[in-house]
């Protein structure tokens, strides 16, 4: 049985993008269907974001969006969308003010809102909410401010395994519902992809388990771009033991800015130095030096149990450490964590992706009738994203992205797309209740999970990235035979396998544009190929024909002098 | 010597199956390490024993998206948050909610349902 529903905005993905777009969406007239393959609001990675928002609004020392601009353009070594990250900084500001009036409550000194420093701004410009508390409260208002519209219908548990098109246009899904295993199709007028990165391709992640690149897959099988595919960020110091629940994994982050702390190695030895990145008890090395030194240490056995480096706050009082953080510490002391008299382990983690769909300023993407929103967009970040900008792009790209899809909705024809989607339904249909005994697509993930975190992680060489490939395409040889269960209600071995489809094929559009790309920079570290080479500085554009990934060299947009 | 065998063992005793179909209980035994957590074994039985076991997360470890609400030894709480212990842990659906499949029951909000 199948379900035909109608739009005249489609959101796919509920975080903190998808439901700033419905918003939006819904403010400029249009009724909207907001999905999620998991529950509205509370999947992604906005949800789970524990502290910084870089806006320009100086509350706490005088600011300017050019600044912003100007640091986030640093930061993305050469490689930043000029004019979308001028979006971004222009535009922050407008939505973190319209979130306090929305009652996030950001946190506050006085009678002004407190802006930390983070690395890589030229001054104090990110908001955040105590105690690390800034993606449950940014998810909660969004949630509450989605409700009091009539026109946005909301839908859980509802998977999206392809979008349809139309005389080259996109019009709609096909989607799985979860709880019933029914089939749906989606008939919009205008569709915004707000699904999120792809951090949860890597074995050890920051991601919630549903981030794994399903917006890029979509896209490309549609027919639309992706730009800087090989930029994945990792953030050096994930955690990773002793085993801490009910946390962020990024949490030292916050820790490290306010306290310092010292990365020793396995013989409580500093070693950082060694690597050409001194660093004293201070957290002053870059994500891209920090990764390396701890990568390399670790490789050369001098790791902590784990496998990875120590970081200790022993010598910190306990006073100044309950001053900083508050419950926090109550919270670590129930997980039998006392940092006074215990270092933890830490090991790089990916965090977050630059790369994704290649968008003009209106947010559209190659293909018409299609939008893009939040971690999804590529390029405003260029090789390396500054610190704080990850919320501030979901806040803005999303409120914009459904702003453009409702403009162009009313100008856009309803189209009966039942024929368009037969052949989406169809792939459904033929890989649900595939009984079977060879490896299900559940250990396929875990095994496409260790190949990228070993072979495409923040250190590639033309070696390991061709062995990576080997692995993706035996993977994806095996794909069609995969165990999809015999159960309709709640399958999540065939949600898995549709999960891995895309998986394997965002996971060859990294490998095969960070193989190509012979220098290091930003995130992408070539081993073969130290340093960065100018005559690389352009975007790389991926795109799918027949069945392949076709690579071409895009100009990085650049702002005129008077624009920036 | 077989490091494992020194390790504390979970044995968990899941309940399984749909709405109106008999009540049955499947065992699995996980070895875990001090701090690992009730879904982490779940996701260890989806991956290696059980794929088509069916319980509810998102979020993994940082109790955020609070989808993996069930009862545990007769409890309701958090499989993220739960510390597995040494012995049998009996888990089971929320019994207040519709069930759908195994773990997983209806926890959704009625205007964001499909149907």
């Amino acid at each position: 049985m199948s379900q035909y529903l109608e739009t005249d905005v489609l959101i796919i993905g509920a975080g903190g993008a998808g439901m700033y777009a419905a918003i939006a969406a819904a403010e400029a007239g249009a009724r909207v269907l907001l999905l999620d393959k998991s529950l509205i609001g509370r999947s992604g990675a906005t949800v789970m974001a524990q502290m910084t928002v870089a806006a320009a609004i100086g509350e706490e020392e005088p600011d300017d969006w050019r600044f912003h601009l100007k640091d986030t353009i640093a930061a993305g070594r050469g490689l930043v969308n000029e004019p979308l990250a001028r979006i971004l900084c222009e535009t922050g500001p407008d939505r973190i003010w319209q979130m306090e009036e929305w009652g996030v409550g950001w946190a506050r000194k006085g009678n002004h809102i407190t802006q930390a420093h983070a690395p890589g701004h030229d001054r104090k410009r990110c908001v955040y909410v105590d105690f690390l508390n800034t993606g449950p409260a940014s998810a909660r208002i969004l949630r509450n401010q989605v409700r009091r519209h009539d026109t946005i219908r909301r839908i859980s548990d509802l998977f999206v395994t392809d979008l349809v098109t139309q005389d080259g246009r996109a019009a709609g899904a096909v989607a799985l519902h979860l709880e019933t295993g029914q089939a749906v199709t989606i008939a919009a007028k205008a569709t915004v992809i707000a699904t999120g990165g792809l951090t949860s391709m890597y074995s050890r992640n920051s991601a919630s388990a549903n981030m794994g690149g399903d917006g890029f897959a979509l896209g490309l099988r549609a027919g639309a771009e992706l730009i800087d595919m090989e930029f994945v960020q990792f953030f050096p110091i994930g955690h990773l033991a002793p085993r801490l629940i009910g946390m962020d994994p990024i949490m030292w982050d916050p820790f490290r800015y306010k306290l310092g702390g010292r990365l020793l190695n396995g013989d409580m030895q500093e070693f950082t130095q060694n690597y050409g990145a001194p660093e004293d008890g201070k957290y002053v090395v870059t994500r891209d030096a920090a990764t390396y030194a701890i990568v390399k240490e670790v490789a050369a056995g001098r790791g902590s149990p784990h496998g990875g480096a120590w970081l200790s706050f022993e010598h910190i009082p306990d006073e100044d450490l309950r001053a900083a953080f508050g419950p926090v510490i109550d919270r670590l002391a129930a997980a039998g964590i006392d940092l006074t008299k215990m270092p933890i382990e830490v090991y790089p983690i990916a965090h977050y992706h630059m790369g994704g769909l290649r968008v003009d300023d209106s947010l559209a993407t190659s293909i018409a009738n299609l939008f893009a929103a939040g971690e999804a967009v590529g390029g405003a970040n260029g090789a390396n994203r500054l610190s704080g900008n990850a919320i501030t792009e979901a806040f803005v790209f999303g409120e914009l992205a459904g702003r453009s899809a409702a403009a162009i909705a009313p100008n856009a024809a309803g189209m009966d797309i039942r024929d368009a989607a037969a052949p989406f339904l169809a792939t459904l249909e033929g890989a649900s209740g595939r009984p079977g005994q060879g490896p299900s697509p559940t250990a396929a993930i875990a095994a496409l999970q260790t190949i990228l975190q070993q072979d495409v992680g923040p250190f590639r060489t033309a070696e390991s990235l061709n062995r990576a490939i080997a692995g993706i395409t035996a993977l994806t040889a095996a794909l069609p035979d995969m165990p999809t269960g015999t159960q309709a209600a709640f399958n999540q071995q065939l949600a898995d396998w549709f999960g891995l489809r895309n998986m394997l094929l965002v996971a060859r559009s990294i490998a095969t544009a960070a193989l190509a790309r012979t220098e290091s920079r930003g995130a992408h570290q070539r081993e073969d190929y130290p340093g960065l080479d100018e005559a690389w500085t352009y975007n790389q554009v991926l795109r799918l024909q027949g069945g392949e990934i076709q690579l071409a060299r895009g100009e990085v947009r650049r702002l005129a002098p008077e624009e920036a | 010597m077989d490091l494992a065998s020194e390790r504390p063992a979970a044995e968990l005793k899941i309940r399984r199956g749909g709405p109106g179909g008999p009540v049955q209980y499947e065992h699995f035994t996980f070895i875990f390490e001090d701090g690992q957590s009730v879904l982490d074994a779940l996701r260890w039985i989806r991956g290696n024993r059980d794929a088509t076991l069916a319980v509810r997360y998102s979020c993994i470890n940082a109790n955020a998206c609070k989808e993996c609400v069930m009862r545990i030894d007769g409890r309701t709480g958090y499989a993220c948050t739960t510390p597995l212990r040494s012995g049998e842990m009996l888990i089971e659906p929320l019994p207040n909610k519709r069930l759908i499949r195994d773990l997983v029951t209806d926890t959704l909000p009625p205007d964001e349902r499909l149907t």
